[in-house]
C-alpha cells in the first residue's frame, strides 16, 4: 500500500500497483502453501508410470482400507446427520435456560485434539479402560475393531451438521412451521414438508464436510485401530503404513484417491454456494 | 421440566412447535454417551493416580518439552495465518482478477484434505531434495524434520480458520467509514491501519483462536515432517501415542489432562478478550 494523496484515486481503495502486489503475494502464498502439496501428490503418485500406479491401488490390503473407510463414514455419518438435525431443531427453534451452554457442549470436539479423542475411548473400552474387563468377560471388542473406529470418528465429526444448521434454522425462524401447524398439520408433517424442505441444501453442506472429515480422519483413528493390516486399517491409516515402509508411489497412490474425495468435496461445496446460497446460513454466502 | 413456576422462572418459554421434550432428550442423552461420559472418563482416570503421581508424570521434563513445542509452534503458525489470512480475506472480498472463485474455493482445501495427505505431500516438498526443500537448503535453510516443519504444517491446517472467520465480517465493512476517514485527511495507510484493522479485531482473533487450537492438537500432517526427534521436534499428541503403544496409560493420560486444560483455559481467555474487543471495536462475528 503506496501512500497516495486520495484525491488521485478513489478514495476506499488502493493504487493498482498496491493492488497487484497484494494480488501477487496472496497467490505466491497459496500457490506454496496450498496448490504445490496437492500437485505433489499426484507427481509422487505417478512418478514410476501410469501402471505402477494402477499396481499399488490393487493390493489387497489397499482394498480392505477402502471398504473399511466407506464403512465407517457410511455408519458415522447418518448418526451424526440425525443428530446435527435433532440438535439443531432443539436449539434453534426453542428457548430455554442453558441453550448456550448446550451449544458449546456440542461443538466441544472440535477443540480436543484427535490423539485424545481417540484416547479418551482407548480409556474407556480398551483392555485396560473402565468398561475393559466386563467387555472381555463378554466377548466383545471395541478398540482395536470396527466400533472403536466409528466411536473415534463420530466423536470427531460430532458438531459439523449441527453447527450448519443451527444458524440457518436461527435464520428461517418458526413463522413456516406456525403457519403449517395453524393449517391443521402434524408434527411430523410439519417437519417432513416445512422444515426438511427449507433445510435441505445446508444438511448437505454439512455432511459433505462431515464426511470428508469421517473419510479423512487419521489422529483419532489412529489411536483406536491397532494398525491390524487388511484388518482395521483405513485408508488414511494404510497412507501412512506404506509411507513408513519407503513404499512412496503405493502411499501417494492411496493418497490420490483421498485427494480426489477432497476435491470432489470441494467442487460441490462450491456448487452449493453458488446455486442455493440463500439457503445456506449467512456466513456460507459468497 | 417445562412446568412454569410461579415464581416467574421458566426453563423454557412457551412455543407451539412440538417436539421439544424428545428433542432435547435426544440431543442430551447422545451428547453425554459420546462426547461427555468418554471425556469425564479421561478426568476420573487422571484423578485416580493421586495427586502426587499425576504431577510427576505431567511435569517430566520430555513431556513439558512436547507442550512447549506444540503450543508455540500453534501460536506462531496462528500469527502467520493472521497476516496472510486477514491479506487472502481482504484481497477476495475487495479485488476483481481472473481465477478469484477457485482461489476462493481452493481455500478451503485444507478442511477437505486428510491430514495425513497433506503431511506426507508437505514432507516431499520441502525435504532437502523436493520442490521447495531443495532451493532452501541451497540458502543453508532445512525446513523438513525440524520445528519450523512443524510450523509449515500447522499454517497448511489453520490457514482457512482465519480466512472464513474474516471474510464474511469484511464484506460487511460499510465503504461510508472509509469515506469519512479520507474526507478528514487520513491517507489510504491510516485507513486501513487506523480504522478497517481496528474493527476486524474480535473477528481475527477468532479466527487465531480457532486456528492455535486446531494448531495444539494436530498430529497427522505433523508427524511427517517433524522429524520427532524428542526434545527437539517432538509434539504432545505424538508423545500421548508414544506412551499408549508402550501401554504406559497412566502418563498418556497426564499429558492428555495437561493439554485440555491448558487448551481450554485459553480458549476462556480468547474469549474474554474477544467480549472485551467485540464492545469497544466490533463489526460483529
Amino acid at each position: 500500500m503506496a501512500h497516495n494523496p486520495p484525491q488521485d484515486q478513489g478514495v476506499t481503495t488502493e493504487t493498482p500497483f498496491a493492488r497487484a502486489l497484494l494480488i501477487g503475494l496472496s497467490l505466491i502464498f497459496l500457490l506454496l502453501v496450498l496448490v504445490m502439496p496437492l500437485l505433489a501428490v499426484f507427481t509422487e503418485a505417478l512418478r514410476k508410470g501410469f501402471p505402477a500406479f494402477l499396481e499399488s491401488l490393487s493390493d489387497p490390503e489397499t482394498f480392505s482400507a477402502i471398504r473399511l473407510t466407506l464403512l465407517v463414514a457410511g455408519i458415522s455419518v447418518p448418526l451424526n446427520l440425525v443428530f446435527g438435525v435433532v440438535a439443531a431443531w432443539t436449539i434453534a427453534k426453542f428457548e430455554f435456560k442453558g441453550k448456550a451452554v448446550l451449544s458449546t457442549l456440542i461443538d466441544l470436539p472440535f477443540s480436543v485434539s484427535p490423539v485424545i479423542s481417540g484416547l479418551v475411548f482407548v480409556l474407556l473400552f480398551g483392555a485396560q479402560g473402565l468398561l475393559g474387563p466386563w467387555l472381555q468377560s463378554n466377548g466383545i471388542q471395541i478398540i482395536f475393531a470396527v466400533p472403536g473406529l466409528v466411536l473415534a470418528t463420530v466423536f470427531i465429526t460430532f458438531p459439523f451438521v449441527a453447527r450448519e444448521l443451527i444458524p440457518l434454522m436461527q435464520e428461517q425462524g418458526n413463522a413456516d412451521e406456525e403457519a403449517a401447524l395453524s393449517l391443521g398439520a402434524s408434527g411430523w408433517q410439519t417437519f417432513w414438508h416445512v422444515t426438511l424442505p427449507n433445510i435441505k441444501w445446508g444438511l448437505l453442506y454439512g455432511v459433505l464436510l462431515c464426511n470428508a472429515r469421517a473419510m479423512g480422519e487419521f489422529g483419532a483413528v489412529s489411536v483406536v485401530s491397532g494398525h491390524i493390516r487388511g484388518q482395521t486399517n483405513t485408508m488414511p491409516l494404510q497412507v501412512e503404513i506404506l509411507y513408513n515402509e519407503y513404499n512412496f508411489v503405493a502411499a501417494f497412490a492411496v493418497a490420490t484417491l483421498l485427494a480426489l474425495l477432497a476435491l470432489v468435496t470441494l467442487v460441490l461445496k462450491a456448487l452449493l454456494e453458488h446455486h442455493f446460497s440463500a439457503e445456506l446460513s449467512a456466513s456460507r454466502r459468497h | 421440566m417445562t412446568r412454569s413456576a410461579s415464581s416467574g422462572w421458566q426453563f423454557r418459554q412457551p412455543s407451539v412447535l412440538p417436539g421439544f421434550r424428545w428433542a432435547l432428550g435426544y440431543t442430551l442423552v447422545w451428547l453425554t454417551l459420546i462426547v461427555l461420559i468418554p471425556l469425564a472418563g479421561l478426568f476420573f482416570k487422571s484423578a485416580a493416580l493421586g495427586w502426587h503421581d499425576f504431577w510427576s508424570l505431567a511435569f517430566e521434563r520430555r513431556t513439558l518439552n512436547a507442550l512447549w513445542i506444540s503450543f508455540g509452534c500453534a501460536f506462531i503458525a496462528a500469527l502467520a495465518n493472521v497476516v496472510f489470512g486477514t491479506l487472502l480475506a481482504w484481497v477476495l472480498v475487495r479485488y476483481q482478477f481472473p481465477g478469484k472463485k477457485i482461489v476462493d474455493s481452493m481455500v478451503d482445501l485444507p478442511f477437505a484434505l486428510p491430514t495425513a495427505v497433506a503431511g506426507i505431500a508437505l514432507t516431499t516438498l520441502y525435504a532437502p531434495k523436493g520442490w521447495i526443500g531443495a532451493p532452501l537448503a541451497l540458502l543453508g535453510l532445512k525446513v523438513a524434520f525440524t520445528p519450523v516443519g512443524i510450523v509449515i504444517a500447522l499454517i497448511f491446517v489453520g490457514l482457512p480458520f482465519v480466512v472464513r472467520t474474516v471474510q464474511p465480517v469484511m464484506e460487511e465493512i460499510d465503504r461510508e467509514v472509509e469515506e469519512a476517514a479520507a474526507t478528514l485527511g487520513a491517507n489510504r495507510l491510516q485507513t486501513v491501519f487506523r480504522v478497517l484493522l481496528p474493527g476486524l479485531a474480535p473477528a481475527v482473533l477468532t479466527g487465531f483462536s480457532l486456528a492455535f487450537a486446531r494448531g495444539v492438537g494436530e498430529y497427522g500432517s505433523v508427524i511427517f515432517i517433524a522429524g520427532n526427534l524428542p526434545f527437539k521436534s517432538e509434539i504432545a499428541p505424538l508423545l500421548i501415542v508414544i506412551k499408549l503403544e508402550e501401554f504406559n496409560y497412566p502418563a498418556a493420560t497426564a499429558i492428555a489432562v495437561v493439554m485440555l486444560l491448558i487448551s481450554f483455559s485459553m480458549l476462556f481467555v480468547i474469549n474474554l478478550i474477544q467480549a472485551w474487543s467485540r464492545r469497544r471495536y466490533g463489526y460483529g462475528a
